[in-house]
């Protein structure tokens, strides 16, 4: 055999029970609680081997690389049944409410572990040496969300998971670019394929289930910095809907991928709004310093939407509905008055407490959103002397912050009424056997937040371990040849090694096209067809059609992408990855013929929200032979009972503000 | 540029394996460069795709020479300020300098253990294989009581 080296790849071949895809906050919930039922499941004779593998480092990967600055799912003294009523709310009705209770449920215990494994909590006053489980009081900044010191907060949390797995059964820097089906069953899942970052080597793993737990999907859309800042989106840069994507092409239902998240934000440095909305009690205004939200809140009538912001309730959306109009009719900018809310709440404080306060404005940037300092220190701005500027972002898909895109999983059938169609086997597994997954991959169930990820991540671990004792005569044979996959994989490689020379310069080339102008064009098409920024977030029927016709055609191109190093390669397959990822948002969006979520984006055809007919969730299928889609309504239930007072209480007239 | 690796401090990590920027960069932006072609000395890092960088801070916080620094982002940030960590035993301390000179410094807790020490089943109960199937639990049984009296009564459900 010849030389190992960048053109020809080392094949390594593995087999294990269990693979866990990804090391986020949700595999590291599931790395915790997986080896004591496989321990357990030792000692009854049943021998499971497991393994995580990331793309990146552990300790900073995923999105609480930076840390956070507030743990956002907490009940507390709460019940779960009222945070189903909150996120099914925030969320226009649609929700899997079994989904979202369970993690309501569970979610407190792992809170408890962080805390114990070392991540600091704010307390009330009077409480700051007593733990959560002891009593502890939180400061609570709303009444789901705790305040945190959370620099280090996925560090520590992925140091417990690394010792709980242990370092033998983790391997980063492998990026997994394909799900492979079973060779005698093609509604199940056999193994997956994969590329090392650091060295030639491709990984195929066989394994009798995964949980596929990658993240959303950013950078489908064209950011509002297109030059050096074009890193700078909120959602981290990294992930790039490979979840989606890989689940897809797998043949597993997607749920509401037409739901997307836009948060609005500090201008261009993104920081988060949760904090200085519901803990310093900021207020937002438009240039000529009007409270907009309560003047347009009548145009919510118009569209329908205005039952979704009855009493004490409103969608995030609808937040960003009222924002935009001022924006569409020349009231811009809007503005976040920093220096009122720190003016008043200094008011009866001590020079030392105002000291406090100052810093926890830095803090809750310097946690989690650090260029927003960056964009303060190099504006002279001091959030306490001069307001700063609020702006909506370009869009993204997840499924666990105040979005819901995602996979269609099985809930657990223990809840009372549970419909037939929203359980057939194992709690959170997807419709391919074997193929199970949490956080931001779960469809339908979304303000989950950190906490809930890690906590879904466990939930799945144990119904994983259930299925794969149940098939343990199951052996995985992969459904393609070994050789196929190598050569799919390193076709980037390929095209580069043989095509470099034809020009005098590498980056223009009629024979290939590189990742990053790959990138480019999905995000114009994405922008200017599909309700990105450059729209107002709007499209329409003919524009989808064209939209999906320059998507098929990106997607044939995506066979000629060049890789000239493996850094590239990686960049080439996160590049297929939001293709699909965006294909899937675009078809969903082409078939719900209302505007459910105004304000995140709309089809000018179909302008209200439609509850008539169209209250309901939209999944769909995708055929990668044949590069088609199949959509469909399916019923959505409602499990808890509906409570006006209880929908969104304690929030105030408005309803919850933006997290 | 984003992440920054400042010539003069870098030691490519020489002695201590993997690079620690290297490692971490959760979008593997950070390379060393061995043999001085890129950046003119052999052995420095340097970042491969500065416009893909997030200023997660996530290099800039393990190098042990300290020597990378963020440089706002060229295309929407007046020059002149910078942010810049460093861990102090369990804190952080974060030195903020305005375009205007002004700087302001603050220090706040990371972590309430010593790096390392967190023990993910000390005192936790072993799971039982007899309630795998129990979707009420999970191997720490810490469960959040609940209200089942929430849930709509298949009864109020034909009522409507
Ligand atoms: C800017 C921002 C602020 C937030 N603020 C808060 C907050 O204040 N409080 C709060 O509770 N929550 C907050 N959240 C939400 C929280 O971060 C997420 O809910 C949570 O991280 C989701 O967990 P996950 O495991 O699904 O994804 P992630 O934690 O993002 O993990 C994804 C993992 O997949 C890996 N990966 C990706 N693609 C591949 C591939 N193809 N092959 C192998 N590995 C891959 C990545 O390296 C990473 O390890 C915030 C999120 C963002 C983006
Ligand atoms: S971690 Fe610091 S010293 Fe080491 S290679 Fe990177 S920049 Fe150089
Ligand atoms: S700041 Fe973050 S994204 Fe940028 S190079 Fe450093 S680790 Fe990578």
């Amino acid at each position: 055999m010849s030389e190992h080296g960048f053109g020809n790849p080392e094949v390594v071949e593995e087999a294990v029970d269990i693979l866990i895809i990804g090391g986020g906050m949700a595999a590291c919930g599931c790395a915790f609680e997986i080896r004591r039922w496989i321990d357990a499941a030792k000692k009854e004779g049943h021998e499971i081997s497991v393994k995580l593998v990331d793309k990146a480092a552990m300790d900073r990967s995923g999105a609480v690389a930076q840390g956070l600055s507030a743990i956002n799912t907490y009940m507390g003294a709460n019940d779960p049944a009222d945070y189903v009523r909150y996120v099914r709310g925030d969320l226009m009705g649609i929700t899997r409410e079994d989904l979202v209770y369970d993690v309501g449920r569970h979610v407190d215990d792992s809170v408890h572990h962080f805390e114990k494994w070392g991540l600091p909590i704010w307390k009330q006053e009077g409480d700051e040496g007593k733990s959560l489980k002891e009593g502890g009081k939180p400061v609570n900044s709303g009444r789901w969300q705790i305040m945190i010191n959370g620099e280090s907060y996925k560090w520590i949390v992925a140091e417990a998971a690394k010792k709980a797995l242990g370092n033998s059964r983790i391997q980063e820097r492998i990026f997994i670019v394909k799900l492979l089906n079973d060779k005698n069953d093609s509604s199940r899942i056999a193994g997956a394929a994969g590329f090392s970052v650091r060295e030639d080597k491709i990984h195929i793993y066989r394994f009798k289930a995964c949980l596929l737990v990658c993240g959303g999907a950013v950078n489908i859309f064209r950011p509002r910095s297109v030059g050096e800042g074009m890193g700078r989106a909120w959602y981290p840069v990294w992930n790039a809907g490979s979840t989606y994507a890989m689940a897809a092409e797998a043949g597993a239902e997607l749920t509401l991928m037409e739901n997307r998240f836009v948060p609005n934000r500090f201008k261009d440095g993104y920081g988060p709004v949760g904090a200085w909305f519901l803990l310093f009690g900021a207020k937002t205004k438009n240039a000529f310093g009007e409270n907009y939200a309560e003047k347009n809140y009548d145009d919510l009538k118009a569209i329908n939407a205005d039952q979704y912001a009855a009493g004490s309730r409103m969608g995030t959306c609808l937040r960003n509905h009222l924002m935009l109009k001022e924006l569409r009719e020349g009231r811009g900018p809007i503005f976040i008055d920093t220096p009122a809310a720190m003016a008043k709440l200094a008011e009866n404080m001590t020079p030392k407490e105002i000291r406090h306060l100052e810093a926890e404005a830095w803090e809750d940037f310097l946690d989690m959103t650090i260029s927003q300092c960056g964009v303060w220190a190099g504006e002279n701005i001091e959030p306490d002397k001069e307001m700063s500027e609020l702006m909506p972002t370009e869009p993204y898909l997840l499924g666990s912050h105040a979005g819901c895109a995602g996979i269609w999983v099985s809930g657990p059938e223990d809840l009372p009424n549970m419909p037939e169609h929203y359980h057939w086997g194992y709690n959170r597994m997807s419709t391919v056997k074997g193929l199970f997954t949490a956080g931001d991959g779960v469809g339908a169930s979304g303000h989950k937040f950190s906490s809930g990820s890690f906590a879904e991540g466990r939930i799945a671990a144990k119904a994983i371990v259930k299925y794969v004792i149940d098939n343990a005569d199951f052996t995985p044979e992969i459904d393609r040849p070994v050789a196929d996959i190598v050569a799919e994989l390193y076709r980037p490689v390929k095209n580069f090694l043989e095509h470099k020379d034809y020009a005098t310069q590498q980056d223009v080339n009629p024979n290939y096209i590189t990742p990053k102008m790959f990138q480019m064009r999905l995000q114009k098409i994405m922008d200017e067809y599909v309700a990105g920024i450059s729209t107002g977030y709007q499209t329409n029927g003919p524009m989808l059609e064209i939209a999906e016709r320059k998507l098929q055609m990106l997607r044939e191109d995506a066979q000629n992408m060049r890789a000239k190093d493996l850094h590239e390669l990686l960049r080439a397959w996160e590049n297929y990855h939001r293709i699909i990822a965006a294909w899937a948002h675009m078809k969903h969006i082409q078939f719900r013929e209302e505007t459910r979520y105004p304000g995140y984006y709309y089809r000018a055809d179909y302008r209200a929200v439609d509850d008539d007919s169209w209250k309901c969730f939209v999944n769909s299928r995708y055929d990668r032979d044949t590069g088609t889609w199949k959509l469909k309504k399916v019923k959505w239930e409602c499990l808890i009972s509906f409570d006006p007072d209880k929908e969104a209480p304690g929030m105030g007239h408005m309803g919850p503000e933006q997290l | 540029m984003p992440a920054f690796v400042r010539t003069d401090k870098c030691d490519g990590c020489k002695d201590r394996g993997e690079a620690a920027c290297v490692y971490i960069c959760p979008h593997d932006l950070m390379k060393l460069d061995r043999d001085g072609s890129v950046t003119g000395q052999s052995m420095k890092a340097w970042n491969q795709e500065p416009d893909q960088c997030w200023e997660c801070y996530a290099c800039i916080k393990l190098c042990p020479q300290i020597a990378i620094e963020n440089r706002a982002y060229a295309d929407f940030v007046p020059m002149g300020g910078s942010v810049q960590p460093l861990y102090v035993g369990n804190s952080i301390v974060w030195t903020i300098k305005f375009r205007n000179g002004e700087v302001k410094r603050f220090k706040l807790p990371v972590r309430t253990t010593p790096a390392g020490s967190a023990d993910p089943y000390g005192g936790e109960p072993e799971a039982e294989l007899s309630a795998i199937s129990d979707h009420a639990s999970l191997f720490t049984k810490a469960t959040h009581s609940c209200d089942m009296s929430q849930f709509r009564s298949a009864a109020a459900e034909s009522n409507e």
